[in-house]
């Protein structure tokens, strides 16, 4: 291994330096000479008809540059959906227009309607204050079930319904299931609701677009964490500028958790703006607009039946769901609710039936799309939820009715289309148990009890899958991108590598974990390998980072540049030795023959590659850079046990988190802290949905948590310090390094053990409670226990 | 405009601004201090965390003519004077205590802040303490431990890893 971290070590990270420092570059630090600001107005209604709009008095106020509104748009796309969802009748999905600046209609709260370019923010805000709007409020939909009802007010004047699609997955299977379901010894139902989250990265959005009339190049800066997709989708299907003439720069990004994977109206805005204007245009989102902007996250509601047999074999799962798309279709708001819900349905069992239906729908509401886990953890709860409740109906042990319905030969083709490559549920499982000393579980009831504290225990497992991919395959389901990731790797002369990747680091740390697997293979020190992201002048076409995939997708096409760059070299060697290429070996940095004390350094056939005097040209090209692309050929399946132990004050309903557990199977690990720390950040964040994040609407559609005072982030008082383990490693067969995704499971796998854990301390306490929606408030708990 | 003058990193500041630019638009746009990050509108997210007279202060809630003639510190002074990292930055570090970075300037701010009241703070004390301070990343995990670890005690012994 090298000195300073290959493979497998907890390298301190590089980037820290810069962020403990102040010296971290955020998209809010750039400053270009000349920009203006820009102030959306945004409606302040749900759903309302744009009478007018008389921006004369705000034209003249101090600093005004130029005020926008969407008849400026009207020759320029909307904003694209990436993801076509076919139906189950065969028919694609109700698409409606998004246009950058309301057009017509507003159709949420935050929907922007004029954007002031003024020179300063102030003086924006301020004309902004002076536009008069004549909007005519329409009755808003804001609940699901009602905007599906015969007669709903339309969200869309010109779509049948507010249905965006009916989806059957997978619909071969539908009768077979319903008779499964019909002829079972025991059929488990659970209406639940998974509720409306914000993602609330701590950085809120951030534009900044900039013109050359000089060259005719656009430049964006933005929060972004794909900025090569950004530039495609903003450059062919909006503003149509072609790639050659868009850079987009995706700098130091303060978290994302999907909320920054999209392309936003304020990005076209923004690169729009600085040509029509001239000026650089910069719009950097407070925290109160952040809530009326950004896509949110979740937001189902779902039944969903278990069958089993007499022997308490899972036979059949039917599941039935409503998923809230918002106003308007967000990125890839589409895919959410179907390819990546659907697929994971069997989660860890080997149930033979599957059916998902979902219904889209479009309401009066921020738009909804991938926020951490995405769809992943949404199956994962109901699965999870509905598990546990059999298990107490059946009067069965909840861990036990899980082991033996585990699937336990890989690989396994699931009855929703998808194949589990590798995983070992039993060993996770058998870990959970030893690490959560679950055999002391009883002992600390009773002590709980002696306080007079309801304890309870919630165990859950989660699969899921991450890296989506093949290109081809998704292709064919509805995607409207390609799903692979690039890598080109640079050796400078004197031996230091510059690596330039796909992916986005926004807190993940690409930039310590991708040099230690380039010096592991190449045996040099990887403080010589430096990360190069986050700008489509400097890096191939990638498709960033979401989904879990950074390492198990660009990290495999790094590892491809890397073993070319190895290859051409060893035929360097071979030419400095006169040895045969056959014979040459690579190891701790240094090239040898097979059998001989021959060697170069590294250093010296780096420096021949670059000053050819003594080098094969009549074979090779001078230089040293490779590239590769990587198109995984699967998932990859991560998977693992949770357990989470709470007390529930009976007097208030308080839930308190006395200690969590996660067993997560990961395969190879690169960097163990980093991966560590992943899954805490995911716990934490599943801890939040289980107990007090939540996302609320009033019946009009007003946003009601529309900022930190009302919209309960977890903070550190919270949550208990995590106890998670990495030892069960079944590495994924189809990836170079055997890696797995590891950046969404602690969100995916953590709710369901919180909520159970609740469950078993309220029925503990003689309570019949079943079910208690997210979050579980206090007020809720109580209501449960008293109801 | 009104001009205002005080004192950040040890360094005389002044310049001119509205009776309503708040110290951490002062600081950002005016001195160039980036260090110092704004999260949110309502003084709950804490990443603006500064020291002014010596107290942590959410700069997005005080105006910056109300720091006249202040000390104010921003993370940009917190290194060592050789440049390397102090005892807490280097805490977080080797503890892992951050990952996206934004929030963790006022995470910083505010961890210098309770040490100097509190040396030795336990961890339920770290988690009251930091009640003002958001991170999504983390799951405080390891914020508290490196906080725990900067102040001298063995985190080993308090946190599983």
């Amino acid at each position: 291994m090298p000195k300073d971290g290959g493979i497998g070590a907890s390298t301190k990270r590089r980037e820290d330096v810069r962020f403990l420092t102040g010296a971290g570059n955020y998209t809010d630090d750039i400053n270009v000479r000349g920009q203006a600001y820009v102030h959306f107005l945004r409606s302040d209604v749900a759903h309302g008809r744009i009478n007018g709009i008389d921006t004369g008095a705000a034209e003249a106020m101090p600093g005004v540059v130029r005020i926008f509104t969407g008849a400026d748009f009207e020759g320029v796309g909307g904003l694209p959906c990436g993801w076509l969802v076919t139906d189950r009748f065969g028919q694609p999905m109700q698409e409606p227009p998004h246009p950058v600046l309301a057009q017509g209609k507003v159709r949420h709260v935050g929907d922007p309607i004029c954007a002031v370019v003024a020179d300063t923010l102030e003086q924006a805000r301020d004309a902004a204050e002076a536009i008069v709007l004549d909007i005519e409020e329409l009755p808003a939909v804001v609940d699901m079930k009602a905007a599906l009802a015969e007669g709903a007010t339309k969200v869309h004047d010109d779509l049948k319904s507010n249905l965006c699609y009916d989806w059957g997955f997978v619909e071969e299977n539908r009768e077979a299931v319903d008779k499964a379901i019909k002829e079972a010894a025991h059929v488990t139902t659970l209406e639940l609701v998974n509720q409306r989250l914000v993602a609330n990265p701590m950085e809120p959005r951030v534009a900044v677009g900039e013109y050359n009339r000089g060259t005719g190049d656009h430049t964006l800066y933005t929060t972004s964490q794909n900025p090569h997709v950004i530039r495609l989708l903003m450059g062919a299907f909006v503003l149509g500028i072609p790639e050659h003439k868009l850079r987009v720069v995706a700098p130091d990004v303060g978290g994302g958790f999907g909320s920054k994977i999209f392309h936003y109206a304020e990005e076209a805005f923004c690169t729009f703006a600085a040509k029509a204007c001239n000026r650089p245009v910069k719009w950097t989102a407070s925290r109160s607009e952040a809530f009326l902007s950004d896509a949110q996250g979740r937001d189902h509601v779902t039944k969903i039946e278990l069958a089993l047999d007499k022997d308490n074999n899972f036979t059949a799962i039917r599941t039935d769901t409503l998923a809230n798309m918002g106003a308007y279709l967000s990125t890839f708001s589409t895919s959410v609710p179907t390819w990546l819900h659907g697929v994971l349905m069997a989660g860890n069992y080997k149930t033979p039936l599957i059916y998902v239906n979902v219904r889209a729908v479009f309401t009066n509401t921020v738009p909804v799309d991938a926020y951490r886990g995405a769809g992943r953890p949404e199956a994962t709860f109901q699965l999870e939820r509905v598990i546990d409740k059999a298990a107490r109906e059946l009067g069965v042990d909840p861990i036990a009715l899980r082991r033996q319905n585990f699937i336990t030969e890989f690989p396994y083709a699931t009855p929703v289309a998808v194949e589990y490559d590798t995983g070992d549920y039993v060993a996770t499982m058998d870990k959970l148990e030893e690490v959560a000393d679950l055999t002391g579980f009883a002992a600390r009831r009773k002590a709980s009890e002696a306080k007079g504290m309801l304890r309870g225990l919630g165990v859950n497992c989660y699969i899921e899958a991450c890296g989506i991919a093949p290109s081809n395959l998704v292709g064919q389901l509805g995607a409207r991108a390609g799903l692979y990731d690039a890598a080109t790797v640079r050796v400078n002369a004197t031996g230091s590598i510059s690596v330039m990747v796909g992916a986005h680091s926004h807190g993940q740390g690409h930039e310590t974990t991708f040099p230690q697997v380039v010096a592991e293979m190449l045996g040099i020190d990887a403080s010589q390998v430096e990360i190069v992201h986050g700008d489509t002048s400097k890096i191939p076409f990638g498709m960033g980072t979401y989904g879990s995939r950074s390492l198990a997708v660009c990290g495999s096409a790094m590892v491809r540049a890397t073993e070319k760059i190895i290859n051409k070299a060893k035929k360097i060697a071979a030419h400095l030795m006169e040895a045969s290429e056959a014979d040459i070996e690579l190891k701790d940095g240094a090239f040898s023959v097979a059998g001989t004390d021959k060697s170069v350094a590294w250093g010296d056939v780096t420096l021949a590659a670059y000053v050819p005097h003594n080098y094969p040209l009549e074979d090779i090209e001078p230089g040293l850079e490779e590239t590769a692309f990587y198109d995984p050929a699967n998932f990859t399946y991560p998977s693992g046990a949770y357990a989470c132990e709470v007390e529930v004050d009976p007097e208030t309903g308080k839930v308190t988190i006395e200690s969590f557990t996660a067993v997560d199977d990961f395969g190879n690990i690169i960097n163990p802290m980093i991966v560590d720390g992943q899954v805490h950040g995911g716990i934490a964040q599943g801890i939040g949905q289980a107990l007090l994040e939540h996302c609320v609407y009033d019946d009009n559609g007003q946003l009601q948590s529309a900022s930190y005072m009302d919209y309960a982030m977890p903070r550190a008082d919270d949550v208990p310090f995590y106890a998670v383990d990495h030892s069960c490693k079944t590495p994924c067969t189809h990836n170079p390094l055997g890696v797995k995704g590891c950046g969404e499971a602690g969100a995916i796998g953590s709710p369901p053990s919180v909520v159970n854990a609740v469950i078993d301390a309220l029925q503990s306490g003689g309570k019949n409670v079943t079910h208690i929606d997210m979050p579980l408030s206090p007020s809720r708990v109580w209501a449960a226990m008293n109801g | 405009m009104t001009q205002v003058s005080m004192t950040v990193n040890g360094k005389a500041a002044r310049g001119d601004v509205e009776g309503r630019t708040l110290l951490s638009t002062f600081l950002r746009d005016q001195l160039g201090l980036t260090g110092t990050h704004v999260g949110c509108d309502t003084s709950q997210c804490g990443a603006c965390v500064v020291h002014v007279d010596g107290k942590a202060v959410k700069s997005c809630t005080i105006f910056a003519l109300e720091a006249e003639g202040a000390e104010v510190a921003t993370i940009e002074g917190q290194a060592n004077a050789d440049g390397s990292l102090n005892v807490i930055q280097q805490a977080f570090q080797d503890h892992h205590g951050l990952q996206c970075g934004f929030c963790t300037p006022g995470m910083v701010m505010s961890a210098a802040a309770l040490l100097k009241e509190n040396p030795k703070p336990s961890e339920a004390e770290v988690r009251d303490y930091l009640e003002g301070n958001l991170c999504r990343c983390t799951g405080y995990h390891n914020i508290v431990k490196a906080i725990l670890a900067a102040s001298g005690q063995d985190v080993g012994a308090i946190a599983a890893e």
